[in-house]
């Protein structure tokens, strides 16, 4: 019995000591993390397919302008290179390399920099209570940060983001975007989860989250590195862009009638995010699937078809 | 019913524009280009704000009601494109004061609008050029007395001979200098300054401000953040002008490693920039100019054309600023309407054409 008052006395006793360092603990995030892809996998690895919006809350403006996105954009020089922002960048392959920056003389906390090997982005959460630029500052692939601690989950707002994607296949997210983000460490396993909201091409806030394990190994100074020069890859009149026309989308049943799904749940929008439009799609047709290899090509061939927006006529562009 | 109404008339209206429709854009064009002075004068400037945003150690950009202002200073003195509205001169020059206390010798004007101009007088005569020999013996020392005032001719032409039912502008405002041809190039600060006219683009006089050392251009209105194009037909704007101008801008940035920075860019209106976003605001007046063409090229007519909705990827980016998505669309159906009426023409009849300028590809 007197053993067990001293257990009980020395547990208390560690804790009371503990409580304090514990209640004002916040989750270091320093070290080198890897994403897991298997969230998500055929969007972030493969790649999403061409007309590809369901599960995600866009408007009517965002579905025209990916609906005239021609993938040979990127084949433009000055598109080749185009970085992905950082709502966007934690999704593809990279390593993610986190550290503080602290103050030399109080050991504050500054700021936590994250370097992300895509691109070769710097990106900097500031800590220190910093106000976020005004209206006319100019804005970046990253952003501008700044984050708290609420518990140990560390949470970041973002703003002066430049135009960048929501998905690769044209879905745009607009310089008006804001987003917040949370980061939830559990030993060598971190959460990173993302609120995007964007007055300009979203009709909801678009939530999403991706994993990351803890590199116990050094990486090669190489798998840093993302060197990237543009060149000219399609010689064509100076000032085109590649774009289809509204409604002619070459490919907009493709997807669909490749998994046999509804085509209406491919436009996306806010509803088809929720079970609840499993119950519509059971009334919608299903597109006849794609014919079989070696058959009639469905959908449209490569190069664009007949919706291919001209771009330089007699007088077009440059 | 209503619909096939429209498709009767779309076979006429498509093969030839309607002249109403000419007639029509002209007035909304001039009205449009008088909005900026009939704004400032309604407008409350008391509460308005100046944010100084520094772009480098040696050029600033000053926001605040009006066009952009960009201030580039050094041991020569100081040179100021463009001046926004009179009414705002006190406050920028406040500003200025702040970042260098030697004289403003130059301001440049990058187009007419009162927006950009309105602040000449105010400016100018707070500063002092260099001048000797014989304009001082001309002129006398009052030459000295302002700063000097650039501007490509057209700007004064057009600020000496406004178009009917738009403001006048006092002769104090005037360009001091102007220049023809393609650009005027100076050192000034130790800086090689470049200014580059575009063709019937905004308007027909306007220049974009290229500060080589400082790795800056200031566009003016041939680039913004806030709002569609406004092509000012009034005073000689173009759509294909306006869409060369974007890609000459491209031509001279340069992006950092990171695809970002390099070349800082100062719109007209609008945030601090860089190559990346001109060259978003580039694909979208391409974009929506090519789709208009497309539908030109189909006989569409207008109400046909603004049916499709050509901009409403952009509409809740830039729909609500000045010009709204209908004024553009009316502005350039216009003009291609033209072109494609030009281009169909005979061969010997194409003088007597209306259709407007367009630039050979390539600089």
């Amino acid at each position: 019995m007197k053993n067990r008052i001293y257990l009980l006395a020395t547990v208390i006793f560690a804790a009371a000591m503990l409580l304090p360092a514990v209640a004002s603990a916040q989750a270091d995030f320093s070290g080198i993390w890897q994403p897991r892809y298997d969230e998500d996998n055929p969007e972030r690895i493969p790649g999403p397919e061409l007309r590809d919006y369901a599960g995600l809350p866009i408007n009517e403006n965002a579905r025209q302008f990916a609906d005239s996105w021609d993938p040979s954009r990127i084949t433009l020089p000055e598109e080749q290179c185009r970085v992905h922002v950082s709502p966007y960048i934690y999704r593809g392959p990279m390593n993610l390399q986190v550290w503080e920056e602290r103050d030399p003389k109080t050991r504050e906390l500054i700021a936590i920099k994250h370097y992300i090997s895509t691109y070769e982005q710097t990106r900097t959460i500031y800590m220190d209570g910093r106000p976020h630029p005004g209206p006319n500052a100019a804005h970046t692939w990253m952003g501008f940060s700044t984050g708290h601690y609420e518990g140990d989950m560390l949470v970041v707002e973002t703003t002066h983001l430049k135009q960048g994607w929501v998905r690769r296949n044209g879905l745009p997210m607009s310089d008006q975007a804001h987003m917040t983000e949370y980061f939830v460490r559990n030993g060598d396993l971190m959460t990173h989860i993302v609120v995007l909201a964007d007055p300009v091409f979203l009709a909801a806030p678009l939530v999403k989250s991706q994993d990351f394990v803890r590199s116990t190994r050094e990486l090669a100074a190489q798998t840093w590195l993302w060197v990237c020069e543009s060149v000219i890859e399609i010689p064509r009149p100076a000032g085109e862009v590649p774009a289809y026309m509204p409604g002619e989308h070459p490919f907009k049943d493709e997807y669909a009638r490749r998994h046999g799904i509804p085509l209406v749940a491919t436009d996306g929008g806010p509803e088809t995010m929720y079970p609840e439009y499993q119950k519509v799609l059971e009334k919608q047709p299903i597109p006849p699937p794609l014919p079989t290899r070696g058959g009639r090509a469905g959908g449209a061939g490569a190069g664009g078809g007949a919706g291919r927006q001209g771009g330089a006529g007699p007088q077009g562009g440059r | 019913m209503r619909t096939s109404k429209c498709e009767g008339r779309s076979g006429r209206q498509g093969r030839r524009p309607a002249r109403w429709l000419f007639v029509a854009g002209a007035v909304v064009s001039a009205a449009v280009a008088t909005v900026g002075g009939v704004r400032a004068q309604q407008q409350n400037f008391d509460n308005v704000q100046i944010d100084a945003v520094k772009v480098t150690d040696n050029v600033y950009m000053l926001v605040g009601a009006g066009g952009n202002v960009t201030v580039q200073f050094g041991p020569e003195g100081v040179l100021v494109v463009d001046t926004s509205y009179a009414q705002m001169s006190g406050k920028i020059l406040a500003e200025i004061r702040k970042l260098s206390s030697e004289p403003i010798r130059y301001v440049v004007n990058t187009h007419v609008h009162p927006d950009h101009i309105g602040g000449n007088e105010a400016i100018a005569k707070a500063g002092r050029t260099r001048a000797g020999g014989n304009v001082v013996g001309d002129l006398g020392a009052g030459a000295t007395n302002q700063a000097a005032v650039l501007a490509h001719e057209n700007v004064l032409n057009r600020m000496s001979m406004p178009p009917p039912g738009q403001q006048e502008v006092p002769s104090a405002a005037w360009p001091t200098e102007t220049y023809i041809g393609k650009k005027k190039e100076m050192i000034f600060n130790n800086e090689a300054v470049q200014i580059i006219h575009e063709e019937n683009a905004h308007t027909d006089g306007d220049s974009l401000v290229f500060f080589r050392r400082n790795d800056v251009i200031a566009t003016g209105d041939l680039f913004t953040t806030t709002m569609y194009p406004f092509i000012d037909e009034a005073n000689g704007g173009t759509i294909n002008g306006y869409v060369d101008a974007l890609n000459d801008i491209l031509d001279l940035t340069v992006a950092s490693n990171v695809n970002e920075g390099g070349t800082m860019v100062i719109p007209g209106h609008g945030r601090l920039c860089d190559e990346q976003d001109v060259i978003e605001y580039r694909d979208m007046v391409t974009i929506v100019r090519d789709r208009i063409r497309e539908y030109v090229k189909r006989g569409m007519t207008l109400e046909q054309v603004k049916a499709k909705k050509p901009t409403l990827d952009w509409d809740r980016r830039y729909g609500d600023g000045f010009v709204k998505p209908d004024a553009f669309i009316d502005v350039v159906y216009k003009q291609l309407s033209a072109e494609k009426a030009a281009a169909a023409k005979p061969a010997g009849s194409a003088k007597a054409s209306p259709a407007p300028k367009a630039k050979e590809s390539g600089k």
